[in-house]
């Protein structure tokens, strides 16, 4: 192909949305229409993840140390502790400050006046890198010299362990699912528009235009019209999932949710997704459409 | 120069389209093909533009051995040749001005290329006034001199017109006619297929008719439809 008829291509190519208005409008909406549903569902997902995985940063295991310890030798323990690999971080607390707590969360009752600290353990509250090791990060500090008892909630971090792992899993298949309709949808919108066209298809081919001279301009339209409706997607995403927060934010009852900000960690992934899927959509639904109509 | 050597082209099952066709289309002549309805014309014209590939024989069109020809090289041999249909096969959202143009454009002419041989090819045609007409503000008569400036615009030795005046008054089908022998003057072959006796007879050139598949005549000027 000459190179001076490479401007002329990719012109026609432009050309062919606006000749063709309503089957361009038809194939953008679609875009839209598939990419906000993916969209809208991945981000759902997404935000439940992160406050699940919130949720379950906050079980921790208490690590009580042996009594006949030192004060020394119970601040040692830590050092330990803080060499296991699972380990995030541990927090030192007195004896003296676990009663004061203790009391101070019984509204300073005073039944409590007469327990004395000699009476607690010194104890570490230990915060872990992945709670589904919970059991055997317990297991190892158990086994540590001075440590006396553990006392972790398996249970419930299992429990959000199993919750986040199904969420996962239904969220990849939804999508996945979403996808493969989108593509199918959209790729049938641009046969469509294709089929429109295929006299012109018939008479380039007559007139003795090649292949690539044929299919350029249809790729070029293709790929733009992916293009624009994937950045209107990204747009529109952008603008209602910002008002959705906003409004959801704005009821008290519902302040227990935290979203993610959509500037924040969504931004550039779905920047990208949504750039990547409108660029695949548009040039392999076109190419693939195409094929078909070459055979003349 | 179109050449057929014992052509058999047969699709498949049942009798053969054509059996055994020979016949040879020099430079710059002026022929008629007719003959009934599936009487193989179409078979003809496919094999002429590389659409379909002989069975056994050979088929020799411009230059170009079309038993051996690559898939690459069939859009370089169609330009060699320009075809003209009874329904005109328009673009009906281009001007009859881009219809023009957008022959050179696919095959890669340049702007100012198209700028110079399009206003010529219409006035050859006599649409010189009408290019900024839709084909469908035009008269079938006009619709297909448009064919054939299309057909005509990227200077092919040769010309197939598919009953070019199928859907024409007598009128209108003798101006298209004339304007064929116009472009056979200019040094063009012409292969015109067509039904209308009439005309046929009127213009007085080489006819071969062919029935069932074989050239049953090949001669000037007349034909006998028994």
């Amino acid at each position: 192909m000459k190179i001076n008829n490479l401007g002329y291509l990719i012109k026609e190519g432009f050309h062919g949305i606006f000749l063709h208005g309503f089957m361009s409008f038809a194939a953008i909406c679609v875009t839209i229409a598939c990419l906000l549903i993916v969209g809208s569902f991945s981000i759902i997902a997404y935000n439940l993840d992160v406050m699940v995985e919130k949720l379950n940063q906050t079980s921790e295991i208490m690590v009580y140390i042996d009594s006949s310890l030192s004060d020394a030798e119970a601040r040692s323990v830590g050092t330990k502790i803080n060499q296991l690999d699972n380990v995030q971080n541990s927090v030192f607390v007195t004896r003296e400050e676990a009663l004061e707590k203790f009391v101070n969360d019984h509204d300073n009752n005073a039944a409590f006046n007469g327990v004395q600290a000699q009476d607690l353990r010194h104890r570490y509250v230990v915060t872990l890198e992945d709670n589904t090791l919970m059991k055997q990060t317990d297991n190892q500090l158990k086994s540590i010299p001075g440590v006396a008892k553990t006392n972790a909630a398996y249970e419930l971090a299992e429990g959000f362990t199993t919750i986040q792992n199904v969420l996962n899993i239904a969220s990849i298949a939804l999508i996945a699912m979403l996808l493969v309709i989108s593509l199918l949808i959209i790729s049938n919108t641009i046969k469509l528009a294709m089929y429109d066209r295929r006299d012109e298809i018939a008479i380039m081919k007559m007139v003795g235009a090649t292949n690539s001279f044929i299919r350029l301009p249809f790729i070029v339209e293709g790929f733009t019209l992916g293009m624009i409706g994937a950045i209107l997607a990204f747009g529109l995403e952008w603008v209602l999932y910002d008002a959705l927060v906003e409004r959801i934010n704005s009821v008290d009852a519902l302040r227990l949710f935290e979203f993610v900000p959509f500037t924040g960690d969504l931004m550039v992934p779905m920047l990208i997704t949504f750039g990547a899927a409108g660029l695949f959509v548009g040039i392999v639904g076109s190419w693939t459409s195409i094929r078909k109509f070459m055979d003349v | 120069m179109i050449e057929f050597t014992d052509v058999v082209k047969s699709y498949g099952h049942g009798s053969p389209a054509l059996n055994g066709v020979s016949m040879q289309i020099e430079d710059g002549e002026f022929c008629f093909l007719v003959g009934p309805s599936g009487s193989g014309k179409s078979t003809i014209i496919k094999l002429i533009s590389g659409e379909l590939r002989p069975t056994s024989g050979t088929v020799h069109v411009n230059g170009y051995n079309l038993e051996r020809i690559r898939k690459r090289e069939i859009p370089y041999l169609r330009r060699t040749t320009g075809v003209v249909f009874q329904d005109f096969r328009l673009i009906a959202k281009m001007s009859v001005y881009d219809n023009v143009a957008f022959a050179m454009r696919v095959i890669g002419a340049k702007e100012r290329e198209i700028r110079d041989r399009v206003p010529y090819v219409l006035e050859l045609v006599g649409l010189e006034n009408k290019a900024k007409r839709l084909p469908g503000e035009m008269s079938g008569g006009e619709q297909q001199r448009l064919a054939i400036a299309r057909a005509l615009v990227n200077n092919p030795s040769t010309i197939i017109a598919d009953e070019p005046t199928g859907n024409l008054d007598p009128a209108r089908s003798f101006e298209i006619m004339s304007l064929l022998q116009e472009i056979n003057n200019l040094g063009t072959t012409i292969l015109v297929v067509t039904h209308e006796k009439d005309l046929v007879q009127l213009f007085s050139k080489r006819v071969i008719v062919i029935d069932d598949g074989i050239v049953v005549s090949d001669g000037e000027g007349y034909y006998d439809e028994d």
